[in-house]
């Protein structure tokens, strides 16, 4: 077993938490206050390579690694979840070309997102199909040598600002998970519409959009695999996914974490450091190694993704779920243990607290994971 | 044992959820979304009179018991935690304390007014390097002739800048900790009194959160709150009666997310994980709910209810968190969006563990209680 990360990847994780430090954790507040999409951090990490670390260094990136996109989004998430989503969705957007794509539409489609020229996403959810997607409306009818999309897509992030977006649709309606495709959209080429900006309880500054395919044309060959295979893709990802939600959702916890642990030790009630007390301490404990049990299974799940293996699945799935309820539980303890200050925007943990709820939501719900974990082990 | 409430309190209840569904209810989301005092929710609130709950008919109050005016918070909350929190701190810490340690004197100026919703009280405790740590407070109360000269800053005070009227805590000497402590009431119209900061919150955005700043206030001895000396029992007598009405806020949220969980089952169909967990839900509702109560019902029959409030206030709160969370988890993504109540349940709740005594104050309280000796 090995434990740390290779020199290569302590040097990317280095000089991305410089970069955290200065550029990203000054913004955090204001992304959150204002709701708005941060344009300058995106530019910020594709002028530092960072949107490149999804991508294999043939396809123009730097990296292609889970490990070290789990890393990235980590070290982001410390500081502001908004921004750690850049570089998730980026990987989520761009798995699809990556697992699936031909050599053609890697070396033609991964080089502008790897550059960060464009940023990628991920169109699977609708308005009436969430944890059940095998359900979707969404219709891809082909004649000649493109297909006409028509549909509407939920919840879908970085919806409004991509470039480049993955989209599910049937190809042969009647037939479930087995009449589902997967199509690239190229904005120029093959625009959708906005019809939607959602306001949510976090993340407020990534943009969460509901898109409408109005008869939009795309061409054969930004067909991803076979036509039918769109469901089996979109669970492939997914799978490759989930544990950069883990990251994310370890990263959150771990800023409020440093945040309430430096607060406890400066407070002081009743004459001494409110650290002082039993009752904090065991508190701290509880914290301290909720965290360091996650970071080991978003990792050992990072590694599987790396090496594709057959248990993949159930380990990505357990990561996503014990992370992001970990970040729930820590994050609601860290605005405890600011007390008043913790509920008050002034401070950051209320913030967290806000953003750590989506991440047991988002890519699968927390009961899916459950389902995917219970049908693995019962196979 | 009866564990039925009794008539009065069920109907007293239907009033009150006539109320709350009618006005409150309607403006749960806006005053969410806007940040604004629910002007409209807590004027029927008055109409109503459920400001004078706890205040005896002499003083133009409903005479009701603990058990009421959880029953009162609780309904409030299910419809609007903001609008609940602002009328639990008007009826407890905002007037129980002239209730129970002002002279007949005091009573007869400020109590009429209270019950009448004509002012809105309020109780100022809390400073920035005080909070758990009440007694160590720093604001001053210096004598000067037949009067006080207040001066500092109290922080976190709920219906800050909508209150006529502040209990206020001071301090009077010589003593440094709490046996130096004196009460005062303190009108909003004193010269030198101050809204400093409103807050910016997680939750509870229609219920305004902020400093209250007094430079050079004076105050009349004619408003000093029992003894000098005697503050400290004054707020933590206070704050005993006011976890059974946060413990009631913090049920009418947890209610409400049961309420809306169920119903959004029922319109969509479910399995096994959720049906597990709304089970969870209500089993934690139902056994907080009684706590609740035993701990009204004791401080309604005079017996002692310290440590009964202190854990019907904890685990109420425990419970309301958990529940929000577990409804918004139910209701999914949809539920994360801002408007819908599956999310605000989630801000509003936390600061229920919170206030009033942190959910660590209270554990500490308890085991005090628990192993006191004799």
């Amino acid at each position: 077993m090995d434990f740390e990360f290779s020199a290569e990847q302590v040097a990317i994780r280095d000089t991305i938490r410089e970069l955290v430090q200065d550029r990203v954790a000054p913004r955090a507040a204001e992304i959150d206050a204002k709701a708005e999409y941060p344009q300058d951090i995106e530019k910020l990490f594709a002028d530092n390579g960072i949107l490149g670390i999804p991508f294999p260094e043939e396809y123009g990136g730097i990296s292609g690694s889970s490990v070290t996109i789990c890393m990235g989004i980590e070290e982001i998430a410390k500081a502001c979840a908004t921004s750690s989503l850049i570089l998730a969705v980026q990987a989520l957007g761009s798995y699809p070309i990556l697992v699936a794509g031909s050599e053609e539409q890697k070396k033609r489609l991964c080089p502008p997102l790897a550059s960060g020229e464009k940023v990628a996403a991920y169109a699977l959810s609708e308005p009436g199909s969430g944890s059940d997607a095998a359900a979707m409306k969404t219709r891809a009818k082909k004649y000649g040598n493109e297909y006409v999309l028509s549909g509407t897509k939920q919840f879908i992030t970085h919806g409004s600002v991509a470039g480049t977006l993955v989209v599910f649709a049937e190809t042969e309606p009647g037939s479930g998970s087995k009449g589902i495709s997967a199509f690239v959209l190229e904005r120029e080429t093959s625009p959708w519409t906005v019809a939607k900006l959602e306001h949510k309880l976090g993340i407020r500054g990534s943009p969460t959009a509901q898109i409408v395919l109005e008869d939009v044309k795309v061409p054969t060959a930004n067909r991803l695999g076979d036509e039918g295979a769109g469901f089996k893709i979109a669970l492939a990802v997914l799978d490759r996914s989930r544990p950069g939600i883990g990251a994310q959702a370890l990263g959150i916890a771990e800023g409020a974490f440093d945040y309430a642990l430096n607060y406890v030790k400066e407070r002081q009630q009743f004459g001494q450091a409110i650290a002082s007390f039993q009752g904090i301490q065991f508190m701290l404990a509880d914290i301290a190694t909720q965290i360091e049990a996650a970071r080991h299974l978003v990792y050992r799940a990072a590694t599987k993704v790396d090496a594709k293996a057959s248990d993949l699945t159930k380990i990505a799935a357990m990561a996503k779920l014990f992370a992001s309820d970990m970040a729930m539980r820590v994050t609601t303890d860290c605005v405890q243990l600011l007390g008043g200050y913790g509920y008050i925007a002034d401070y950051p943990v209320e913030r967290m607290m806000r953003d750590a709820k989506i991440t047991q939501i988002y890519e699968g719900t927390n009961q899916i994971q459950r389902v995917v974990i219970a049908r693995a082990l019962l196979r | 044992m009866d564990l039925e409430l009794a008539p009065e309190h069920a109907s007293f209840r239907a009033a009150v959820r006539e109320v709350a569904d009618g006005a409150v209810k309607p403006l749960a989301a806006e005053v969410d979304r806007d940040h604004r005092f629910p002007d409209e929710a807590v004027r029927a609130a008055t109409e109503a009179g459920l400001m004078g709950v706890l205040i005896p008919r002499e003083y133009g109050g409903a005479g009701l018991d603990a058990l009421a005016f959880a029953i009162c918070i609780e309904e409030l909350a299910m419809a609007c935690a903001a609008t609940a929190v602002i009328v639990d701190v008007h009826t407890s810490v905002g007037t129980e304390p002239i209730l129970l340690f002002g002279d007949e004197e005091q009573k007869k100026r400020w109590l009429p007014r209270l019950a009448t919703g004509e002012l809105l009280g309020a109780f100022a405790l809390t400073e920035p390097s005080s909070g758990s740590d009440a007694a160590s407070l720093k604001m001053t109360a210096r004598r000067n002739g037949g009067d006080y000269l207040l001066n500092g800053t109290k922080v976190f005070i709920t219906n800050i800048g909508r209150a006529g009227l502040y209990v206020v805590f001071a301090r009077t000497g010589p003593d440094e900790r709490a046996a130096g402590v004196t009460a005062f009431l303190v009108p909003a119209d004193a010269r030198g009194l101050r809204v400093g900061q409103v807050f910016d919150k997680m939750g509870l955005h229609g219920s305004p959160t902020g400093e209250l700043v007094l430079e050079d206030v004076v105050v009349p001895e004619e408003n000093r709150l029992g003894r000098e000396g005697q503050g400290f029992t004054v707020a933590m007598r206070a704050l005993d009666s006011g976890r059974i009405g946060i413990s009631g806020q913090a049920l009418g949220i947890a209610q409400a997310a049961v309420d809306e969980s169920r119903e959004l089952m029922r319109e969509r169909g479910h399995e096994q994980g959720d049906e597990f967990s709304l089970a969870d839900m209500a089993t934690r509702v139902e056994s907080a709910r009684l706590l609740a109560y035993h701990a009204a019902w004791l401080c309604g029959r005079g017996r002692p209810f310290t440590r009964e409030a202190s854990m019907s206030k904890l685990h109420c709160t425990d419970t309301a968190m958990q529940v929000a969370l577990d409804a918004l988890q139910i209701a999914g993504e949809d539920g994360a969006i801002q408007g819908s109540p599956f999310e605000r349940h989630v801000r509003d709740a936390k600061a229920l563990q919170i206030y009033e005594g942190s959910n660590q104050v209270q554990r500490v309280v308890i085991a005090r209680e628990l192993l006191r000796a004799g």
